[in-house]
């Protein structure tokens, strides 16, 4: 099902519908998150990637037009090395462990110690936040440095324009 | 199963590539981008599922929880990829303020008449 929308995303030249279309393939990617037992995760796909994302997207829209022109070059090349990518990632995939494998070296290695230890050394009972905010609480905190220049870039972009008295974001 | 999560994670990303290279539009490749990150999140989420496990939330009545290091380090890529999509966005803006287009095709045949110009 979420082939289908990518391949429908690939095709549509209306930007408006791409953008709708990029809404619904996340939310269900956050169904598929939840399924995968990755709840924290599928939560912040379903807020941001549906909503923040969409709403940047539709802004964006509304500043540059909104239908794509008729692509000029062939695609047959983009293709080829498309479909070489994906053969060499299927020959990569081939040698990883099977789905659910509970001997897999990811689930041997470091995760034990967090599921074990966690509880008792943070008082969260939510191992991601535990490991999010408290093991990796630094990392976190480069994290909303990059957000934040981000935020400073995209303004720092915009601005000239606003000055000049057309419509901001 | 085997490795069926991995192919999907493949096909999408093998598509997201392909809209990022093939399609002139910009914005379009940024949507392109934003869907071949959306399959690394799934490449990395899905070995960490073990079918019978739970959410990794510490409970006394489960034993069993699926990896929770994957989903702390696709919280963090998904949080930066939106601002790093924000900031693409605002690009594309300030192009399609400088040139009157987001087409890849048009901005190139513009930058050789300014250049002819010049």
């Amino acid at each position: 099902m979420m082939a289908v929308l990518v391949v429908a995303v690939a095709v549509q030249r209306n930007l408006f519908s791409v953008v709708v279309l990029t809404g619904i393939y996340s939310f269900l990617m956050a169904s598929v998150l939840v399924a995968l037992d990755a709840v924290d995760v599928a939560m912040t796909e379903a807020s941001v990637g549906a909503g923040i994302s969409t709403v940047l997207l539709l802004g964006a829209l509304y500043l540059v037009r909104a239908d794509e022109a008729k692509p000029m070059h062939r695609p047959l090349l983009p293709l080829l090395v498309s479909v070489g990518v994906g053969a060499a990632l299927v020959y990569g995939t081939l040698g990883l462990p099977a789905f659910s494998d509970p001997s897999a070296p990811i689930h041997t290695h470091v995760a034990p110690r967090y599921l074990n230890d966690a509880l008792r050394e943070t008082g969260v009972p939510n191992v991601v936040t535990a490991v999010l905010a408290s093991y990796r609480g630094y990392d976190t905190l480069g994290e909303t440095t990059v957000v934040f220049t981000a935020g400073v870039g995209v303004v720092a972009l915009l601005r000239r324009r606003r000055r000049r008295g057309g419509g901001g974001e | 199963m085997g490795h069926y999560a991995y192919f999907v994670a493949i096909f999408l990303m093998v598509a997201g590539l392909y809209v990022t290279v093939a399609r002139g539009n910009l914005v379009k490749k940024l949507i392109g981008l934003s869907i071949f990150q959306t399959s690394v999140y799934l490449l990395y989420i899905a070995p960490g599922k073990l079918i019978g496990a739970t959410a990794p939330i510490v409970a006394p009545q489960y034993a069993t929880y699926s990896n929770p290091l994957p989903h702390v380090l696709i919280l963090t890529a998904i949080v930066v990829g939106v601002a790093t999509l924000a900031l693409g966005l605002a690009l594309v803006v300030r192009i399609r303020e400088a040139y009157g287009t987001v087409e890849e095709d048009q901005i190139l045949a513009e930058d050789e008449r300014r250049d002819a110009d010049a």
